[in-house]
């Protein structure tokens, strides 16, 4: 009686997605920022495993975590506070800027087909796949566009960017890339969001290069994913 | 707050009214940050009132992404086909994606002479 009434409002899962991010930040702070210890991850694999164990779907689980959902909208429009704190920064940077650009987003979208479809990977999944790297509302409607699947979409958008905020510490460590300029522009291209959040963890110039990687790659990859996924079709 | 909030919306509002009305392949929030950064420029004090909110905002960053991150759970099937190919390439074009991103940039900086001696990560820590 309870639980049906509770399974019929929002209030549960949207209660449910914010104790599940709480529980995920709380681990991450408990590792002390490592950057394996991602709190989206963590927050998706609780959710998972409560909605399997409930055997609730995933429109319904929707219909409360839609309210965190929207603030992705906001949120992206508050990235332009930290590039007004930096304006001096990324006039200086644009040339850097723009080169990283193109080869960033070109890499994302050409070796993702590539590798896909030599793999047997076709048709829709393919679409999906396209624009991964940018970030999830943005990806969604370049991807119906292309015939993807909007859901499909977001989940190797997420995947993208829960493992580029995984790696991209070591791997720029290994690559002996010192500059937070660089660090952050490339994570913000090739992970979007959530390496964006990745490198306001770690430094704030990295995170506002990050943010207009995310923004600047968001346009680019509009433009071209069409063409990479006719050129594999 | 609510009024940092309301301008922020605005921004968003305007963004994406713009770019289906123009028919942009920019994202309506996209468009709302670049008309943001511009209104800043313009009136540095807008900028004082949404400054809160927007950190507020961007501190919680990850927490935006989980809902659509549970999405996982319904395509389960398809990543049991598939996802050793979908795997692959999203592991290794992400890998390859910030390290030729970032050696770009690094290299497009130190030929064009616009390092930033202020933005360079100090000693070999381990983050």
């Amino acid at each position: 009686m309870i639980w049906s009434y509770l399974t019929q409002e929002p209030l549960i899962w949207l209660t449910a997605t914010l104790l599940a991010y709480l529980a995920g930040t709380a681990c991450a702070r408990a590792t002390g920022g490592q950057s394996w210890a991602n709190p989206v991850m963590i927050a998706v694999i609780l959710l998972g495993a409560l909605l399997s164990l409930t055997g609730t779907d995933y429109a319904t689980y929707f219909e409360g975590a839609q309210f965190v959902h929207f603030m992705l909208g906001p949120a992206t429009v508050a990235l332009g506070l930290p590039l007004l704190d930096n304006l001096h920064r990324l006039r200086r940077a644009a040339l850097p800027m723009i080169a990283a650009l193109l080869a960033g987003s070109g890499t994302a979208v050409i070796s993702a087909l590539a590798i896909a479809h030599a793999m047997g990977v076709e048709g829709t999944v393919l679409a999906s796949l396209a624009p991964k790297s940018t970030t999830a509302p943005v990806a969604i409607g370049i991807a119906e566009r292309l015939g993807g699947q909007p859901t499909l979409t977001a989940v190797m958008v997420l995947l993208t960017g829960i493992f580029g905020a995984i790696v991209v510490t070591p791997l720029l460590d290994l690559l002996r890339i010192r500059d937070w300029r660089a660090r952050g522009f490339a994570i913000g291209v090739a992970a979007h969001g959530i390496g964006t959040a990745r490198a306001f963890q770690v430094n704030q110039t990295a995170g506002a290069f990050s943010g207009i990687g995310m923004g600047l790659n968001a346009v680019l990859t509009a433009i071209i994913a069409p063409l990479v996924l006719a050129a594999f079709g | 707050m609510i009024a940092g909030l309301a301008i922020i919306l605005c921004f968003q509002l305007v963004g994406e009214v713009a770019t289906r009305a123009l028919g942009l392949p920019v994202p309506g929030p996209v468009l709302g940050m670049i008309l943001m950064v511009v209104a800043g420029m313009i009136r540095p004090a807008l900028i004082t009132r949404i400054r809160p909110v927007a950190q507020g905002l961007l501190a919680n960053l990850s927490l935006f992404f989980v809902p659509a991150g549970v999405g996982v759970v319904a395509h389960v099937a398809l990543i049991r086909e598939q996802g050793i190919a979908l795997a692959l390439a999203i592991t290794l074009s992400t890998l390859l994606a910030i390290g030729i991103g970032a050696l770009v940039f690094q290299w497009v900086s130190r030929l064009t002479g616009t390092t930033d001696p202020n933005a360079l990560k100090s000693g070999r820590g381990t983050r």
